[in-house]
C-alpha cells in the first residue's frame, strides 16, 4: 500500500512540475510580455526600465528559476489590469465556483445514478434504450448550447429565471443544468456499466433466492458493490469534466467564478491572472485525482497489488 | 485457392470489418445520410451558398427566417445584425468547422499514433516516458491548456489548428500502444522476426495494418469532441476571429441578440448539434462493429 501511495504521489509531483513548466514557457513563447501590456505611448527608456524591473532581461534559465522560487513561496505577482495580487483575485472567485460545482455534482448524482440503475435493470426493454439514447446524445451536446437554449427559454421567453450573476438560489438553476448536461450523460453510462457487471454475479442470485425483496437486492447487494468502481470513476472524471464545463458556463452566465475569470483574462491577456488561475485549477484537479486513486486502491486490494 | 494464398502470406489479414449499409439500423442510416449531406454541403459551399457570407446589407438587418413576419425574400434562415445571410454563413461556417476539425484530428492522430507505435515497439525507458506524458496529459483538463495557448499566441487559424491538433493525442497514443503491445505477442510477428524482418518492416507491414480499425473508431469519436472544442472556443471569442464565421462564433456573437433575434443563434446551434450527433452515432456504431474495447466515456 505504501509503495502504491508513493508511486501515486510521485506521479502527481511530476504532473505538477510539468504543468508549472508548461505555464511558464507558454507565456514566454510569445515574446516580450511587456509589449502586450503597454500601449504605444511609452518612451523607450521607460520600456527598458520596466523590462529590468520585471527581470525580463535575464536569461530564460534565470527567469525560470526565479519563477519556480516565487511559485513555491506563494508569490504570483500582480494582475496587469487590476494591480492587485493575483492570488487575491483568484481566491475571491474560488467560493462562487465551488458552490456552482457542488450544485452541479449534486444534481448530476441525483439524476444519473437512478437513471443508470434503471438502464441496467431494464436494459432489454424500451426504458433502458430511451435512457441510454438520452445519455448518449447528451454527450454530444456542447455545454454552451444547453446554456444558450436555457437562457432563451427560461430567461427571455418565459421570464422565470435570472440570467446573470449568483445572487439567489434561482440563479443556480440554469448554470447547474448547463454544466451537468455532459456529466449526467457520462455518469449515467458509468453507473449502468458498473451495475451490469454486478447484476450478473452469483451473490445477486443468492440474495434473490433468500427471498429478499427486489429493491433490497438491487440497492444493498447491487449498488453497494458497484459503488466502489463507480466512485472512483466519478472522482476521476468529474474533476476534469467539471473544470472544462464550468469555464464556458460561467462565462455565459457571468458567474463570478474562476472559469469566467480565466476566459476574461485570456481575452484581455492578463497573463499573471491567467497563469495563476490555470495553475490553481490544474493543481486542484490533479490533487483530487491522486486522492481518488489512493482511496480506490485502499478500498480495493486488487488495484494496489496489480500496480504496486 | 484463396485460402491457400491467404495462409501462405505471413501477414495477418486486415481485421478491418468495414460495416455495410445493410448492417445499420435506421438511426445509423439517418446519421450516415446526415453526415454525408453535411460533407457535401461543406465541400460545395461556394456553389450552394446563395450569398457571400460576409456581404453586409444594413437595409436587411435582423430579418427573421422564412414563414415569419418581416421575412425578406431569399434569406431563408434570416439575417444577422449586419444583414448577412445566416444560411450562407452557416454553410461557410460548417466548411471551416469541418476543415479545422479534420486538420486537428489528423494532426492528433499523427502525433499520438506515432508516439504510441514507437512506445509499443521500443518498450523500455522510452515507453515509460511516453506513457508518463500520456498520464500527465490526461490529468490536466485540456480546456485550460487551450485557453493558455490561445491567450499567449493569439487567436488565428494556425493557432487554432495547433490547439485542436494537440487535443486527443494521448488517446491515440494509449490505444495504439496497447494494440501494438498485444500484437507484438502474436505468432506472425514472431515469425516475421525469425525471418529476419527489420523493425521498420515489422512496424509498417505487420503491425500498422492491424491497428487501423481501433484508430478509425477513435478518430470518429475524437472528431465529435474536436468539433465541440472548436465551437466552444470560437463561442467564447477565443477561436476564429470575425468576420470569418464558424458555427461556434456565430452562436457566440448572436448571443447578444438572443431576446429579439433568436434565429441568429438557433440556426448555427442546430447545425452544430446535427454534426456532433451524426458523428457520435457513427463513431459508436463503428466501435460496436469493430468490437474494439475502448474506454467508454
Amino acid at each position: 500500500m505504501l509503495i502504491y501511495v508513493l508511486r501515486t504521489l510521485a506521479k502527481m509531483a511530476i504532473t505538477l512540475v510539468v504543468i508549472v513548466t508548461l505555464v511558464f514557457f507558454a507565456t514566454r513563447l510569445s515574446g516580450n510580455p511587456i509589449d502586450f501590456v503597454l500601449g504605444d505611448g511609452i518612451t523607450l527608456e521607460d520600456r527598458e526600465l520596466l523590462i529590468a524591473y520585471y527581470g525580463l532581461d535575464a536569461s530564460i534559465g534565470t527567469q525560470y528559476w526565479r519563477y519556480l522560487v516565487s511559485v513555491f513561496s506563494g508569490e504570483f505577482g500582480l494582475s496587469f489590469l487590476e494591480r492587485r495580487p493575483v492570488s487575491q483575485i483568484v481566491l475571491e472567485r474560488a467560493w462562487p465556483s465551488l458552490k456552482l460545482l457542488l450544485s452541479a455534482i449534486g444534481f448530476t448524482l441525483i439524476v444519473s445514478v437512478p437513471l443508470g440503475i434503471l438502464a441496467a435493470i431494464y436494459r432489454t426493454s424500451i426504458i433502458g434504450s430511451v435512457v441510454m439514447v438520452i445519455a448518449f446524445l447528451g454527450y454530444a451536446v456542447p455545454a454552451f448550447i444547453i446554456g444558450i437554449l436555457l437562457v432563451l427559454i427560461f430567461g427571455y421567453t418565459l421570464n422565470w429565471l435570472p440570467v446573470i450573476g449568483d445572487g439567489s438560489a434561482l440563479h443556480f438553476i440554469m448554470p447547474t443544468l448547463a454544466i451537468s448536461g455532459m456529466l449526467v450523460a457520462a455518469i449515467t453510462r458509468f453507473t449502468r456499466n458498473a451495475m451490469l457487471d454486478v447484476l450478473s454475479q452469483d451473490y445477486m442470485r443468492t440474495a434473490r433466492a433468500k427471498g429478499l425483496p427486489e429493491w433490497i437486492v438491487i440497492l444493498k447487494h447491487g449498488l453497494r458493490n458497484a459503488s466502489i468502481t463507480l466512485l472512483s470513476v466519478i472522482g476521476l472524471q468529474i474533476a476534469g469534466l467539471a473544470a472544462s464545463g464550468s469555464v464556458v458556463v460561467e462565462a455565459i452566465f457571468a458567474w463570478p467564478g474562476i472559469g469566467d475569470l480565466l476566459v476574461r483574462s485570456a481575452i484581455l491577456r492578463d497573463y499573471p491572472v491567467l497563469q495563476f488561475g490555470v495553475l490553481s485549477v490544474a493543481i486542484v484537479v490533479i490533487v483530487i485525482n491522486a486522492t481518488v486513486d489512493i482511496a480506490y486502491a485502499y478500498a480495493d486490494p486488487r488495484i494496489r497489488l496489480a500496480k504496486g | 485457392m484463396t485460402d491457400v494464398t491467404r495462409t501462405s502470406s505471413s501477414r495477418a489479414s486486415l481485421p478491418l470489418h468495414i460495416p455495410v449499409w445493410s448492417d445499420a439500423n435506421w438511426i445509423v442510416r439517418i446519421a450516415l445520410l446526415v453526415g454525408l449531406a453535411l460533407i457535401v454541403v461543406a465541400l460545395a459551399a461556394p456553389l450552394i451558398a446563395p450569398f457571400d457570407p460576409n456581404a453586409q446589407s444594413l437595409i436587411s438587418r435582423l430579418r427573421p427566417p422564412v414563414g415569419f413576419e418581416r421575412y425578406k425574400d431569399g434569406f431563408y434562415f434570416g439575417t444577422d445584425e449586419l444583414g448577412r445571410d445566416i444560411l450562407s454563413r452557416c454553410i461557410y461556417g460548417l466548411r471551416l468547422t469541418f476543415a479545422l476539425a479534420l486538420a486537428g484530428s489528423v494532426i492528433g492522430l499523427l502525433i499520438g499514433g506515432t508516439l504510441g507505435l514507437l512506445a509499443g515497439i521500443a518498450g523500455g525507458v522510452f515507453e515509460d516516458f511516453i506513457m508518463g506524458m500520456v498520464d500527465t496529459q490526461i490529468a490536466i483538463p485540456f480546456t485550460l491548456i487551450a485557453l493558455l495557448i490561445l491567450a499567449v499566441m493569439g487567436s488565428s487559424l494556425d493557432v487554432m489548428i495547433l490547439v485542436l491538433g494537440v487535443y486527443g493525442w494521448e488517446q491515440y497514443a494509449r490505444i495504439v500502444r496497447a494494440e501494438v503491445r498485444k500484437l507484438m505477442q502474436m505468432p506472425f510477428v514472431e515469425a516475421a522476426l525469425a525471418a529476419g524482418a527489420t523493425p521498420s518492416r515489422i512496424a509498417f507491414r505487420h503491425i500498422l495494418p492491424n491497428v487501423v480499425s481501433p484508430i478509425v473508431v477513435q478518430f470518429t469519436l475524437n472528431f465529435s469532441n474536436i468539433v465541440i472544442l472548436e465551437s466552444t472556443l470560437s463561442f467564447l471569442g477565443l477561436g476564429v476571429q470575425p468576420p470569418t464565421a464558424t458555427l461556434g462564433s456565430m452562436v457566440g456573437i448572436g448571443r447578444d441578440y438572443l431576446p429579439t433575434a433568436p434565429w441568429i443563434v438557433l440556426v448555427p446551434a442546430g447545425a452544430i448539434l446535427l454534426l456532433t450527433f451524426a458523428v457520435q452515432i457513427l463513431g459508436d456504431w463503428l466501435r460496436d462493429k469493430a468490437d474494439v474495447r475502448l474506454r467508454s466515456r
